[in-house]
């Protein structure tokens, strides 16, 4: 054990070739995967807290496989802070949007005054815009949560 | 007082079981929630969203409140995280 340990301290890249390119190959259809699994939500299991959920998982993966600075590359801090405030607030605005129509909060019958396509036709792509703002926030979530407990907090260095 | 805990543990988890005495039984055609509710989302829901997936539809909107505070919930938990541990550099 602490000859294994000695071996990582000298190398600290690690000999983990196979697990870079891995990654390297994965993380695209992984996040592909995501976003099928969120725009999906209407036909097959899945929506924007699944959805959400693997997105993040991707950003994870790579800060683990190579190292925290090569994920916040991919996905600055400061994007992902403006994706996961405009997730809640996608959903609350159009919560607010319909009430603010002449309807119920949350009834997506009343953005029919705004583009008329038809009550029912607006339910279903009120639900889609809906499950796209909780995407965008549970991804941003995830992949912060893991960056600042993984770092301590200074994104640093991180697992 | 660690008794005193326990105690008042136990008191309210003898409370709760005896609750769910009165649960209807899991799956019961019969229950309140299945004869009444559960019909009218199998039978309205589509037509009334034109979303297929009957989960997503109840999810997404007949309890849209409770997905809004779920991902508020979430909201949350990532803000108090990143106001407790984020610091910068300097």
């Amino acid at each position: 054990m602490k000859q294994l340990q000695e071996q990582v301290g000298r190398n600290p890249e690690g000999d983990n070739l196979i697990i870079r390119t891995s990654v390297r190959l994965l993380v695209p259809f992984i996040q592909l995967y995501g976003l099928y699994v969120i725009v999906h939500g209407h036909y097959s299991p899945g929506g924007g807290f699944q959805g959400g959920v693997v997105l993040g998982a991707s950003f994870i993966l790579l800060a683990l496989a190579y190292d925290l600075k090569t994920s916040l590359r991919f996905m600055s801090e400061r994007v992902n802070n403006l994706l996961g405030n405009l997730g809640v607030l996608i959903f609350v605005g159009i919560a607010l949007l319909c009430a603010l129509l002449g309807g119920l909060f949350l009834d997506y019958a009343a953005l029919e005054r705004l583009i008329p396509l038809g009550a029912e036709e607006w339910h279903s792509l009120g639900i889609f815009l809906v499950e796209l703002g909780v995407g965008l926030a549970v991804m941003s979530i995830m992949a912060s949560l893991f960056w600042d407990l993984a770092s301590g907090g200074d994104m640093e260095e991180g697992l | 007082m660690k008794v005193f805990a326990l105690l008042a543990t136990l008191a309210t988890g003898i409370v709760l079981l005896y609750g769910t005495r009165d649960f209807a039984p899991w799956g019961d055609p019969n229950s309140p929630a299945n004869s009444h509710l559960s019909r009218v989302y199998i039978e309205r829901a589509v037509e009334e969203t034109h979303v297929p997936n009957l989960v997503t539809a109840i999810l997404g909107d007949y309890r849209g409140y409770d997905t809004m505070f779920e991902t508020v919930v979430i909201y949350c938990a990532g803000l108090a995280v990143v106001s407790v541990l984020r610091r910068s550099r300097s």
